[in-house]
Order: structure tokens, then C-alpha cells, then sequence
């Protein structure tokens, strides 16, 4: 890099870094840090431990994971199991298997058929938290919704989705929520194969199927296991379903987000809920040490390649 | 084979319908609630169609405050982080610095590490120990903080593909570093920090959680959160108004991606949304 005359020195690089290092430093890092600090202790929001917290050791992990409540209705054993089920049936199976079936379709779609249906796709994906969870809330009402009325139109017995199936619910709709960013990652990558590669299978009589399964899969491998971990990592740090349930009825939605902002912020018992964030912190950084892993190995194969 | 290949055109096309559908369910109510002054939570089409629930809208001075702060607190990051986020990737991009390599790795790790969820109780209590609960400046300065980043990694893409011979030809014509920074880089730059700051603008316009955990008084909150005052006392929704608001609240983000897209296609900067 130097050889090539860099034109910045090295006290302007400097200059030039400290606003944005100052706030990330502030704002990223430090709770970081932090949090891990007020993990170890007693601090609450009111009371004497809100001034003077204490420091109480290993308390509130071994709280977390005290074999006699860790199972407990509205604990931290259930809500763990029940965000590893969300991510794999709302993310792996749901975003990614429905974006990589999108981008599939797409392809053999006109131009304008394919930007209307990327484009219906795309608005689930930009519109605001709160009007997506309104429009959900629309969606599904007992009485009224469109899905019921759908489903009485079929015959179908109507259902009240947020109380009797809220899991389910949350489910679709994260599915629904992020199929758009692995649509469009996969597009990209499907764009990237040689078309000549799909031609010979064309003219060999190939399926479909077998297309995206001997040529098309191995080809964007790659992208898919990005798409995975980048989906994964999302999903489980994913605020929104609280808008819809709640975590509720008697925690069945009650996704590690959502009890992490519960013991937080509605019983205050910050420091439990500061050692909740350290788990799920570390399970971030064991997804994005593999994802760096990976995008490096990515880029010496391309460097190798150039 | 040529009835072969109709028959899976037709089952392409029939899926992508379904899909196309399926995606669209959710939001159709929203094509029509909004002109319907009798609006429910069916699907009914207005007679007659009225503008009458964005004129209530309008008339709701709480509402139109929010969507000014969501405006206010969505400008004022997406001022700070392009800034700071120009200067700070221009540095990476340009510097002979040792330890950028670590810098960067370090700044992406962190990045998608620190959650909002995760980090809530920290956040709150690092502005709280600043004094700046229930500020607009909080939500700010915490929100810049999280996307900055993101941004820096967007903007060092761009900065990398300029060419160096730019800013040598204005050294060498005897400019200051900063002067061929402002009056080169910048302007060749402007389609990267365009890119960066809708990003910022659409994060920060629909962000939840932020305001949500740090902001108290009601004249405060933006839009994200403040919709909820168009829930009755019993915590049910008041739909007409409710509908409205939400076209109204939705349209920026829309008419945003729009553009970028329309201008710059779209393209994974950084690989990263949020």
C-alpha cells in the first residue's frame, strides 16, 4: 500500500479518525465493555443499588442458569430454545430458503414481472418496524383480518394467530420480514454464473431441480453460507416480533430480545440483565468470527484468482 | 422439450404469482384503509375515497411533532455519521497508518457484535451518566454511533475506487491535504455518502428500540414510537388514523429506496443492513 504513495500522513489519518472514533468509541466499545462490568453487579434502576451497586461476582449468571428456575415459565432456558427454533425456522428455513426460491423464479420471469414481484418482496423488508407490526396486527385480527377472511373464503376454519399460534406468527412474519436481503444477495450471485454454463445443461435436457442442484448450488456456495450466518446473526438479535406479541401470551414468543428488554427494563434488574446481553454478545462474535473467516478466505481466493 | 419448457414457464409464473401474493397480503389493507373514514381492520374499499384521515392527521399536533422529531433525529445522525464517516474511511482508505488492518477488523467485529438489544442496559446507562436521558441529542448521538461503522465501511469501498491521481495533481498544484480532500475527494465522492446517508436516514426513521428505551416526555418521541398515541386508553387502535399515519410515516423510506435504487441500482455495500 505505502509503495504506492499514500497521501495522507499519519497525524491527518489520525485527525481525520477521532469524531468518528470518539462516538464508536463511546457508543459501540464501551458499552461493550461495560456491560460485562455491570454484569457482575447488583445495579438496578431505583433504590440504593442505582448509586451504589455492589459487586456480586458470578450472581446473576448463575441466577440465569439456577438449575431450579432455568426451565421456569418466563425463564432463560426456554427463551434460549425458543430463539435457536425462531432462527432456524424463520431465518435458515424460512428467509433464506425463500429468497434463494425468489431469485430462482425471478430468472425466468419478463423484466417487469420480475421487478414487481422484487419489488412487493423488497417492501416488506424497507418499511418502518411499527407499520409492519401495525399492518400484522391488521393482517391477522380474529375477526376482520385478511388472512381470516381469506381463510373463511376457502373454508378454512379462522384462527386468532397472535393468542393461539403466536410462535407460528412470529415465525411467518420474520420470514416474510427479511426474505428480501437474501433475494437479492442470491440474485446477485445467480447474475454471476456463466449463462453458457446453463445453456449446456439446457441443452442436455437438464430439470430445473437439477440445474439448481449440480450447477446453480455448488456455484454460490459461498454466498449461501454468508447468507446464513449474516441471516442468523440478525434473527437472533431481532427486536420486532415484540411489537406483534409482546413475547407473550405466557411467554411463548418470548424471544431473547424481548427477555433480555423485559428483565431490563420493566423489572429494572439491570444487572441481569446486562450478563443476558454477554451471552448473546458472545454468541454474535462466535457468528462473525466465522463470517470474517470466511469473507477473508473469500478475498485470498479472489487475490490468488486476479 | 419446447412443451417441456412451456410447462415450466407456466409453473414458474403460477409460483411467482403465489409468492407475489403471498408477500402482498399483508400490506394490501394498507392500499385502502387509508382513504376509508370508516376504516376497520377488514378489507373494504372506501366509497366514497377521502382524504379525511390525513387531514384528522395533520390536525393532531402530537402527530405532526413526532414525525418533525423522527425528522429532526434522522438529520441531525445523518449529518454526523456522513461527516465523521467520510473523514474517518478517507483516513482508513489513504493512511499509512500502522494497524489499520487491526482497526478495521476490530471496528467490524464490534460492529456486529454491539446490538441494540444487546447493549440496551449499557447505552442507557452511559447516557443517563452523561445527563442526556430523555434528549433528542441522545438518540443522536447513540444512533451515529451504531451505524457509523457500516457507513465507514460503505464509504471506504467508494473512496478506494478514486483514483489516487486526483488528489496528487492537487497536492502537487500546492493545495493543503484538507483543501484536496474538500475540493477533490468530496465531490467525486458525493454518490457513496448519498448511498450512506439514506442508509442512515431509513435506520434511524424507523429505529424502535433507540428512542424508545431513551427518550421519556412525549414531545420528544419521533414518529416510530410516538404512533402509539393513536391507541385508545384500552390499547385499542384508532384504525383510520392509525392507517394514515403510517402511509404518511412510510412514504420518506419509500420514496428514499426509490431513488438509490433508480439512481445507483442496488448493491451490497459492505454486505450489511443493519
Amino acid at each position: 500500500m505505502s509503495s504506492r504513495g499514500a497521501k495522507v500522513s499519519s497525524r491527518t489519518g489520525v485527525a481525520f479518525m477521532t469524531p468518528a472514533a470518539l462516538l464508536i468509541g463511546l457508543f459501540v466499545v464501551f458499552p461493550f465493555f461495560w456491560i460485562i462490568a455491570v454484569s457482575f453487579s447488583n445495579r438496578s434502576l431505583l433504590g440504593a443499588n442505582a448509586l451504589h451497586p455492589q459487586f456480586v461476582g458470578l450472581k446473576n449468571y448463575l441466577d440465569l442458569f439456577d438449575p431450579a428456575t432455568f426451565w421456569g415459565q418466563g425463564g432463560f432456558g426456554p427463551s434460549l430454545w425458543l430463539t435457536i427454533q425462531f432462527v432456524v425456522f424463520s431465518a435458515l428455513c424460512g428467509q433464506v430458503l425463500l429468497g434463494l426460491v425468489l431469485a430462482w423464479i425471478s430468472r425466468e420471469l419478463s423484466p417487469r414481472a420480475k421487478s414487481l414481484l422484487h419489488g412487493i418482496v423488497m417492501l416488506a423488508w424497507i418499511l418502518p418496524d411499527v407499520v409492519v407490526g401495525f399492518a400484522w396486527f391488521a393482517y391477522l385480527d380474529r375477526d376482520a383480518g385478511t388472512l381470516n377472511q381469506l381463510l373463511r373464503g376457502l373454508n378454512f376454519p379462522a384462527a386468532d394467530f397472535l393468542i393461539e399460534h403466536p410462535f407460528l406468527t412470529i415465525c411467518m412474519f420474520n420470514a416474510w420480514r427479511g426474505a428480501a436481503f437474501s433475494m437479492m444477495l442470491f440474485d446477485a450471485a445467480l447474475q454471476s454464473i456463466p449463462p453458457s454454463y446453463l445453456e449446456t445443461a439446457d441443452v442436455v435436457g437438464a430439470s430445473s431441480w437439477q440445474k439448481l442442484r449440480d450447477i446453480v448450488l455448488p456455484l454460490i456456495r459461498g454466498h449461501i453460507v454468508t447468507d446464513l450466518i449474516l441471516i442468523t446473526m440478525w434473527t437472533f438479535n431481532v427486536f420486532t416480533p415484540f411489537l406483534l406479541t409482546a413475547g407473550g401470551p405466557s411467554f411463548e414468543s418470548d424471544i431473547l430480545p424481548i427477555y433480555t428488554y423485559r428483565i431490563a427494563f420493566k423489572s429494572f434488574e439491570f444487572g441481569k440483565g446486562a450478563a443476558i446481553g454477554v451471552i448473546v454478545m458472545l454468541i454474535n462474535l462466535a457468528f462473525s468470527l466465522a463470517y470474517l473467516r470466511l469473507a477473508q478466505r473469500g478475498l485470498r481466493k479472489k487475490g490468488k484468482a486476479a | 422439450m419446447n412443451r417441456r419448457k412451456l410447462v415450466s414457464r407456466i409453473v414458474f409464473s403460477v409460483c411467482a404469482a403465489l409468492l407475489g401474493v403471498a408477500f402482498a397480503l399483508p400490506l394490501i389493507w394498507f392500499v385502502f384503509a387509508p382513504f376509508n373514514a370508516q376504516a376497520d381492520l377488514d378489507l373494504a374499499l372506501p366509497k366514497p375515497p377521502t382524504l379525511a384521515n390525513f387531514a384528522r392527521v395533520f390536525a393532531n399536533g402530537a402527530a405532526v411533532g413526532a414525525l418533525l422529531n423522527s425528522l429532526l433525529q434522522a438529520f441531525g445522525t445523518v449529518l454526523l455519521v456522513a461527516t465523521t464517516a467520510t473523514l474517518a474511511a478517507y483516513a482508513l482508505a489513504r493512511t499509512t497508518l500502522r494497524g489499520k488492518r487491526v482497526i478495521e477488523y476490530v471496528l467490524l467485529l464490534f460492529s456486529s457484535v454491539v446490538s441494540g438489544s444487546a447493549a440496551m442496559v449499557p447505552i442507557f446507562l452511559i447516557v443517563n451518566a452523561l445527563g442526556l436521558i430523555d434528549t433528542q441529542l441522545a438518540v443522536i448521538l447513540v444512533f451515529a454511533g451504531g451505524l457509523l461503522p457500516t457507513a465507514m465501511f460503505i464509504l471506504r469501498d467508494f473512496i478506494a475506487s478514486i483514483p489516487r491521481g486526483y488528489e496528487e495533481s492537487a497536492l502537487v498544484a500546492g493545495a493543503s491535504q484538507w483543501r484536496a480532500f474538500v475540493d477533490v475527494v468530496v465531490p467525486v465522492l458525493r454518490p457513496g455518502v448519498t448511498i450512506a446517508a439514506v442508509w442512515a436516514f431509513v435506520q434511524v426513521w424507523g429505529g424502535f428500540l433507540i428512542p424508545f428505551v431513551l427518550l421519556r416526555s412525549e414531545q420528544r418521541m419521533p414518529a416510530s414510537v410516538e404512533i402509539y398515541s393513536f391507541y385508545s386508553q384500552a390499547g385499542t387502535p384508532i384504525v383510520p388514523l392509525l392507517a394514515a399515519y403510517s402511509v404518511l410515516y412510510s412514504l420518506p423510506v419509500i420514496a428514499l429506496y426509490w431513488y438509490v435504487n433508480r439512481k445507483y441500482g442496488f448493491r451490497f455495500f459492505g454486505g450489511i443492513k443493519s
